[in-house]
Order: structure tokens, then C-alpha cells, then sequence
């Protein structure tokens, strides 16, 4: 599905990723784990066309997306959210999650202005379909409410709802409950297993080690910008290595 | 549900209210207010599209009007052509003039893109002053008269018809666009760019257009004035000009069509009301502006949201 080949980015003389390399799998959970600093960012930065690569390739179902703009990603199926909250403060949750809607709706401004049937007929269908993706995550009563209004955890989720509009095949969550209290870590993580229920592809950076375990089929770890260490989540905890500098021996004991 | 803005309600009380004023109107001179409130109110519908939902500044917009309604001059006074004629062409190179400029300063944000645009505006007004063999420099020139289709606009109540609907046109126009899914991509990108980039929205490309937009507006508003007032000087692309259009965007209240309407008419009117105060007539207008800005932050328009707001529960209730 998605591969990362050697990929190198630079800032000054640091290498925050180094010759970095990896395959996600169709359908999979693919998770992305390690020290603060070691480049999971910058990485999910690389592949989503935020930071231009130095060197290095990254291929989409075998064509090249290297260095390709994060909207124009998002037309060939590749969606992100972001670590900070990147949510339109302005915006009700419903239009923040229409907004998602975005690259199938009518744009035209002569038709826009003259409020053509077309116009109209897009909002009526985004807006139900909007609102059912709001239901499936129990926020529909908040539909109104002005983003700005409401609290992290809501917002964290909105942001994964506004990137499942835009329906892509690859979505990167960079940090998805960062921040959140067990039990929203709990509803995110459900949120994620039914998305790639749908046949979707995620790519997860996160730290919460006991949701990484649970949800995902594959993982990678990184330290100082390099591969440490790649497997099931269970050759993860077991890797000695991992465990020297991330895990820490706890984790053994199942924390 | 969605929120259903009546806007067709407001706009038939706009109309109405247009079609009584003039009946109030004592002499020409009633009328030359009027018009140009209008006119400034066409430019700044425009600017606020910009500034208030994507949330862009440009301290440019003086000169861009300035600039397009001499471009329209000079091609009937100078070249003959149709004043239509003339307006569309004008229309026609300072929209790409616009598309041009727009790339590399929408780059800029906040701070830097106020400069940029300030500096793009004085550069156009030394040119106007400078060009005299077309502009009649610094005196600026007088303008042919507004032939339409074998009939001269010079009544000023033809002009006040004129503008009057070109204004409802455009109130109900950029009301639509705002509320369709084009407004929605503007006010993503005023709220953040991240977000809008991540859902696929090409951020340049619409803040150009819009841009582009905003800068066609105050060419047709700007021209027509200038064949109104059969003068125009390079005063017309001032830096107070652009100052005063941005300060009406903000006292009638960002990001609100109606507000522009506001801060238009009360930013022209006013001045004209004040003149019994004489020499402190600058001073009492710059405070009533800061008076409304300390007790209305969000602009003149704000007022009659409480009205609104009333009507509506009573209307839920009931």
C-alpha cells in the first residue's frame, strides 16, 4: 500500500530521519512508536508534504507521491490529522466535519452566487452525511455548537471525523489521544478499529503504549531517526532493545 | 438542522428602505452621499470578503479602486471607448494584475501582508500622480460622461437607481456565496490553514481568487464613481482611502455582509453630519469610532444581533 524507502530529512546539521524505511499493508493498523525527538513527525511531515524530502521515495499503490502538497494528497487518498489541534474555531462540528466534505462539493462561484441547485443539493447530502458520522461517534448533538466552545477530547475526535470525510485509503494520526483521559483514549481507539473495520489504512503515532498494543497489527520503532526495531506487537515488547530505550523494563510485566 | 438565514426577508427590507430614502432627499447633494456610500459600501462587501472571512489584510484596496477607475477613464476620455466597454476591460486587466501580485504576497501573513499591500498601494498612487500625460497628474483630470446604450446617466436619481440595485445584487450575490460551500473553504482558511490544507483545500489558489475578487469589486465601484463625479484625482488611490475602506470593514463588523453596509454608510455619512462641529469635527469622529470599537468589538452590525436573537427564541417558543 504505502511504501517509505530511504527517506532523509535534515534541519541544520541534525538528521531527524535517517535513510528510514517501511511498508504498511493494506487494511492494517501500522503504528509508529518512540522517544520524543527520535522523528516520528518529522516522518509523518515527509510522507503528507509538509517537509520536502531530501532524499528517499514514498509510493502510494506503486506511484510516486514524494514531495506531493498535502491537499493533492488528499485528492489521491492520503489524509492526516495533526499532534496540535488543527480544528476551525469558527466553524460548528458539523461544518468543521463538512469541511471534510470539501473536494466532492460544487465550488463554482457564479453558481455559488446564484445559489444554483447544485450548490444547494451538495449541502442538503454533506450535511446528512455529516450529521450520520457525527452519530457514529455520539456527537451529533453537538452539531451546532461552535467548535471553539467545546472541549479537547471532543475536538481530538472531531479532528479524526473531519479526515474521515475527505474518505481517504491512508490516514496518519499523529498523537490521535494525546492528552485525553482513559476513557476518550478508550472511545478514540474504538473510533480507529471501526474506520479500519472500513478497509482503510492507518498509520499511528502515539505514545499511549497500552492502546498502541491493543489496536495495532504492525509496528515500527524509531530512536535518533533510524529503524530500531519492526514487528508484531508482541516481538515488540519482547525486543530487548526496545525495551532498553523506550519501554523501559516495566513493560515487560505488562504495566 | 443547519441554521436557514433568511436572507431573502433582508434583502426585500434593504430594497425598501433604498426605495424610500430618496423621498427624504433635499438636493443633489443628498444624493452624492447616498451614491457614494454606496459605492464605498460595494468596495468594502468586497474587502471584507478578504479580510473578514479569509481572513486576509490589504491596506491596498484604495489604490486598486483608484487605479481601475482610471484605467476605465483614460479609455473613454482618452481613447473614446464606451464607458461599458472601458469598465470591463478595466475590469479585465486589474483582475490580472490582482491574480499576478497575489501569488507572492499571499505568502506573506498578518504584519508583512499589511506591508506588502501598503506598499503596493503607494506604488500605484505615485504612478498616477507621476504619468501626467495620462492621468493629468496630481490635478487629476475631468471624465466624459456615462453613456449607456445611446442614453447619458447625468440625473443623479439614474445614478442613485443604478447603485442602488447594483448594492442589493451584491448583498444578496456574496450573501449566497458565504453561505455555499465556497464560503465555508474561506472561513476554514481565516480559522487555520493547516486544517483546510488537510482536507484537500488548495489554500493559495482560493485566497488568490478571492483576492482577485475583492480587487474587481472595487474596480467597478471605483469607475462608476469616477463617471459620476466627472473628476478623478489620484486622492481616489490615497493611502486614506485604503485606510478608511479597511476602517469601515472593521466598524461595521469583519466577516459580516451586512456590516460592510454599515460601516459604509456611517464612515461616509458621518463626516457630513459633523461639519457642524467645525474644527473638531475630526476629533468627535475619530472618537465615536473609538467609542464603537471599545463597546462593539465586533462591529457596528453586532447591534441587531440581540434583536435577532430575541426574535428567534420568541419564535421558538411560540
Amino acid at each position: 500500500m504505502l511504501q517509505v524507502s530511504h527517506v532523509t530529512k535534515k534541519f541544520g546539521g541534525v538528521k531527524a530521519v535517517d535513510d528510514f524505511s517501511f511498508n504498511v499493508k493494506k487494511g492494517t493498523i501500522h503504528s509508529i512508536i518512540g522517544p520524543n525527538g527520535a522523528g516520528k513527525t518529522t516522518l509523518v511531515n515527509m510522507i503528507t508534504g509538509v517537509y520536502k524530502v531530501d532524499s528517499g521515495t514514498v509510493f502510494l499503490d506503486g506511484s510516486d507521491i514524494t514531495n506531493l502538497a498535502t491537499n493533492k494528497l488528499v485528492h489521491r487518498g492520503v489524509c492526516r490529522t495533526f499532534q496540535h489541534l488543527e480544528i476551525c474555531g469558527n466553524l460548528t462540528v458539523i461544518e468543521n466535519v463538512m469541511l471534510g466534505f470539501d473536494k466532492y462539493m460544487d465550488k463554482n462561484i457564479l453558481r455559488s452566487c446564484f445559489r444554483a441547485s447544485s450548490i444547494l443539493e451538495d449541502e442538503k447530502r454533506y450535511f446528512k452525511r455529516g450529521m450520520h458520522l457525527l452519530d457514529l461517534i455520539g456527537l451529533a448533538d453537538f452539531a451546532d455548537f461552535e467548535a471553539k466552545n467545546l472541549s479537547y477530547g471532543i475536538l481530538k475526535k472531531l479532528e479524526i471525523i473531519r479526515a474521515l470525510a475527505t474518505s481517504p485509503e491512508v490516514m496518519l494520526l499523529d498523537e490521535p489521544v494525546a492528552g485525553l483521559n482513559p476513557k476518550e483514549t478508550q472511545e478514540v481507539s474504538e473510533l480507529i478499529k471501526t474506520v479500519v473495520a472500513d478497509e482503510l489504512t492507518v498509520i499511528l503515532v502515539e505514545h499511549d503504549m497500552k492502546m498502541i498494543m491493543q489496536i495495532s497489527d504492525h509496528i515500527t520503532v524509531m530512536n535518533f531517526g533510524q529503524k530500531l526495531a519492526e514487528g508484531t506487537p508482541s516481538e515488540i515488547v519482547n525486543n530487548e532493545e526496545v525495551i532498553k530505550a523506550y519501554l523501559g523494563s516495566g513493560a515487560l510485566n505488562g504495566k | 438542522m443547519l441554521k436557514r438565514y433568511n436572507i431573502n426577508n433582508q434583502i426585500l427590507l434593504l430594497t425598501g428602505i433604498l426605495i424610500i430614502i430618496p423621498f427624504f432627499f433635499q438636493n443633489d447633494f443628498y444624493y452624492e452621499i447616498a451614491i457614494l456610500s454606496i459605492l464605498n459600501a460595494l468596495i468594502v462587501i468586497g474587502l471584507n470578503l478578504l479580510m473578514g472571512y479569509a481572513g486576509q489584510v490589504s491596506l491596498g484596496h484604495g489604490a486598486f479602486a483608484g487605479l481601475g477607475a482610471y484605467i476605465s477613464v483614460v479609455l473613454t476620455s482618452n481613447y473614446g471607448l464606451n464607458p461599458l466597454l472601458s469598465i470591463f476591460i478595466s475590469v479585465v486587466i486589474m483582475g490580472l494584475l490582482a491574480f499576478i501580485i497575489s501569488k507572492p504576497i499571499l505568502k506573506l501573513k498578518g504584519h508583512y501582508l499589511a506591508m506588502a499591500t501598503l506598499g503596493i498601494g503607494i506604488i500605484i498612487n505615485i504612478i498616477l500622480e507621476v504619468e501626467e500625460e495620462f492621468t493629468g497628474g496630481v490635478d487629476g483630470m475631468s471624465v466624459d460622461s456615462f453613456v449607456v446604450f445611446g442614453y447619458e446617466l447625468s440625473d443623479s436619481i439614474d445614478w442613485y437607481i443604478l447603485c442602488a440595485v447594483l448594492l442589493v445584487f451584491a448583498i444578496w450575490a456574496f450573501e449566497n456565496l458565504i453561505k455555499s460551500p465556497f464560503g465555508r473553504l474561506l472561513r476554514s482558511i481565516h480559522d487555520s490553514e493547516k486544517a483546510a490544507d488537510s482536507v484537500g483545500i488548495d489554500v493559495s489558489y482560493y485566497k488568490s481568487i478571492v483576492f482577485v475578487i475583492s480587487v474587481v469589486i472595487a474596480t467597478i465601484a471605483g469607475s462608476l464613481y469616477a463617471f459620476f463625479s466627472g473628476f478623478i484625482s489620484p486622492q481616489e488611490a490615497s493611502f486614506t482611502h485604503s485606510i478608511e475602506l479597511v476602517v469601515m470593514v472593521v466598524l461595521g463588523g469583519l466577516g459580516r455582509v451586512y456590516g460592510a453596509l454599515f460601516g459604509a454608510v456611517i464612515l461616509t455619512v458621518l463626516p457630513q453630519l459633523l461639519t457642524s462641529f467645525e474644527d473638531y469635527e475630526t476629533m468627535v469622529f475619530g472618537m465615536i469610532i473609538i467609542a464603537v470599537m471599545i463597546f462593539m468589538p465586533k462591529g457596528i452590525v453586532s447591534l441587531f444581533d440581540k434583536v435577532v436573537k430575541k426574535k428567534e427564541q420568541s419564535n421558538a417558543s411560540s
